[in-house]
């Protein structure tokens, strides 16, 4: 889960890393509040996950509380690349005199983390790492180690921190490892890290992605989360446990096993060419084991999406049973009655596969339609959501 | 001969004694695995009957391994408690630990496979179904009876997939399958299987499943260019997926450019690996390799 810029600043000030002072607020009002209790030249910034908000205009430096007022009337509501604005962060003015970039993540490849660092900040990295990769020193950082003074003192001769900076600069390394580590992090970035005209090293902007995996040793992360931003379907499927993602085609898809899924929804795409360009309406993985009231409420999320017109239900039988499967049809039918008028597909193969196959042709379901292959029922699938549409 | 597993793999569970380790060791043992032993600190000592065999409960792997010589351990322990278990087991010596259990922080499976690494023990997972060499062995949880023993070796991230794939070729069977993961970080790549398989005299050709998400298959394609001389078809799930958004998969994930399903697809066609664009259109394509080399 990617955090929000307020979310990462107190982390990092839980754990000891120098932030400006920051205030949140969702009004012009509260804005301006903020601003007066700051004092000073104050920055308004939007609270956006995702990259160039700069560009966009999300960020506006405010003389006086009208200035910020003013600035959150501007930046609230705005649209960044698909993402409305809920919430600026007031932050504190400083005087920056030169701005550095670091970074430790996870390095899949090399199975480690990596930690980048420049004394070349604020820009864009990405950019920075293509056309001068000398510029951005790159660290292995061991797991079992972390950042620890020596690797500390490794990555900011990489990157060539003068012999002046290299303590403090090392220093504010070691705290970011510790939110890194503390808060089962995957990323924590930040850009720029500053030095003011009075000599402190600052986190002026950062990005920190938490690994929703670690959320039971990590109570507090769950108030992390942005309720407001998720789908009603998306809100709706989790509160059932359900693995769904909102998509906007008009094919429904269940399936058991995320690759599975994400290839039934390739599939189901390409048989869709033939058919006006059918795609599929979502991702919804009922997982190894499911059972039939997994299956039911699994089709009662599909079949409340309008833009679903047919459902195509994939399942092959590792340790599921198609008997489960072809029950949780039958029951999910059942009970939504006449609420159920969309046609579904199903492909079953695999464990049980024949008695799941009888359960759904004694049910003689008007809205069911059983095709043996994938591809088939893809096909199929397609064809009846062009038909409805 | 197969990869990494044989039916001469002695096995133990870690976690046999939970709901998930009992419901799939009795598979297990079921598909032929020859399972020695449980670990349980809190019921060591005590002997758990199977239809097969009588299995006994070790307080620790060191004390399983004493007993039993055995060389395999299959992990089935709370996401909670699997880097302990894997790092007791790294410490007993175990050259192979297989993870099942899915939602393992990554941090703490960052520090297992570190660990693991420096004591040269291969891990498999985790988020993974194990690894199967149809008629001899089999831990994890792949339906053993998808398919029999045949020349084809497979590597997937994906368990569903595997078994998908697996079905659409059980006429031809499969020296070993290997289901290395879908999490961040795995402790057996693409490439690990790719290099045993080229050097497995049992396997004529493999097939191989990505999916989105990080450089594995784009690493991979270079690896087969420069080192595999036996015929490789592919397969990417995940073109529809949208970026930025997880689908079950914690490293299936687009993040930018990098890691679509689109440029894994490019990479491995360039190395000469036929892809298919479909489950059954990817079965069809080595149905033809093995058949014109026939």
């Amino acid at each position: 889960m990617d955090l929000f810029e307020y979310q990462a600043r107190d982390l990092f000030e839980k754990h000891g890393v120098p932030v400006l002072p920051g205030i949140v607020a969702t009004t012009p009002a509260e804005a301006r509040a903020a601003a007066e209790k700051l004092g000073g030249v104050t920055v308004v910034k939007a609270q956006v996950k995702v990259g160039g908000r700069g560009k966009a205009g999300g960020v506006k430096v405010a003389k006086n509380p009208d200035d910020a007022q003013a600035a959150a009337e501007a930046i609230l509501g705005m649209d960044i690349k698909g993402h409305t604005v809920h919430r600026v962060m007031i932050a504190a003015g400083a005087a920056i005199a030169e701005e550095f970039y670091f970074s430790l993540l996870l390095d899949r490849a090399e199975r480690r983390y990596l930690a980048m660092c420049s004394v070349e900040g604020g820009m864009d990295i990405e950019q920075l790492a293509v056309e001068r990769p000398d510029a951005l020193a790159r660290v292995a950082v061991d797991p079992l180690v972390g950042i620890d003074e020596a690797k500390a003192a490794e990555i900011v001769a990489a990157a060539g921190f003068s012999d002046e900076l290299a303590g403090p600069v090392g220093d504010v390394l070691q705290k970011l490892w510790v939110v890194y580590r503390d808060e089962d992090a995957t990323l924590v970035e930040v850009n720029p890290l500053v030095r003011t005209e009075d000599g402190s090293i600052i986190a002026l902007d950062g990005k920190v992605t938490i690994d929703e995996n670690a959320g039971f040793r990590q109570p507090e992360h769950e108030a992390l989360e942005d309720k407001e931003a998720a789908d009603p379907l998306e809100a709706k499927a989790k509160a059932l446990d359900l693995n769904y993602v909102k998509l906007d085609g008009s094919v429904g898809i269940i399936g058991n096993g995320a690759g599975l899924v994400m290839s039934t929804l390739d599939v189901v795409a390409y048989a869709g060419e033939g058919f006006g360009g059918q795609k599929p309406a979502n991702f919804l993985d009922i997982g190894g084991g499911a059972s039939a009231a997994v299956m039911a409420n699994g089709l009662d999320v599909i079949l409340n999406d309008p833009q679903v017109k047919s459902v195509f239900v994939n399942v092959f039988g590792g340790i599921t049973s198609c008997i489960e499967v072809a029950n949780g049809i039958v029951g999910a039918l059942e009970t939504l009655g006449d609420e159920a008028s969309k046609p579904l597909v199903v492909r079953l193969d695999g464990n049980a596969v024949e008695e799941g196959r009888e359960i759904l042709a004694a049910a003689n379901h008007p809205l069911v339609t059983i095709v043996d292959t994938m591809d088939g029922a893809a096909a199929k699938a397609a064809e009846l959501a062009a038909a409805a549409a | 001969m197969a990869i990494f597993l044989t039916k001469d793999s002695k096995v133990i569970v870690q976690g046999m004694t939970g709901s998930e380790g009992m419901k799939h060791t009795t598979r297990m043992l079921a598909s032929g695995t020859d399972i020695v032993g449980g670990v349980n600190p809190r019921k060591a000592g005590e002997q758990v009957e199977f239809a097969e065999r009588t299995v006994p409960v070790y307080g620790t792997v060191a004390d399983a391994v004493a007993a039993t010589g055995a060389d395999v351990s299959v992990v089935f322990v709370p996401p909670a408690f699997t880097k302990a278990a894997v790092i007791e087991a790294v410490d007993a010596g175990m050259p192979l630990v297989v993870i099942i259990t899915e939602g393992v922080p990554v941090k703490d499976t960052a520090e297992f496979f570190a660990y693991a690494q420096s004591k040269g023990t291969r891990l498999i997972g985790p988020n993974c179904p194990g690894l199967i060499t149809p008629g001899e062995s089999n831990v994890g949880i792949t339906p053993a009876n998808i398919t029999g023993p045949g020349r084809i070796g497979l590597v997937s991230k994906s368990g569903t997939l595997t078994y998908q794939m697996m079905f659409e070729l059980r006429d031809l069977g499969f020296s070993t399958c290997v289901g290395i993961g879908g999490d961040p970080v795995i402790g057996t790549t693409h490439i690990d299987c790719l290099e045993a398989f080229e050097n497995d005299p049992d396997t004529a050709a493999i097939v191989m499943i990505g999916e989105i998400g990080g450089d594995a298959e784009e690493r991979a394609a270079a690896y087969i260019k420069d080192n595999v001389t036996k015929p490789v078809v592919g397969y990417v799930a995940g073109f529809e997926a949208p970026e930025g958004k997880t689908m079950g998969h914690a490293g299936a994930i687009v993040s930018g450019s990098l890691g679509t399903a689109q440029a894994k697809k490019e990479a491995l066609e360039a190395a000469g690996v036929r892809v298919g664009k479909t489950p059954s259109e990817t079965a069809r394509l080595m149905r033809e390799i093995l058949t014109a080399n026939a």
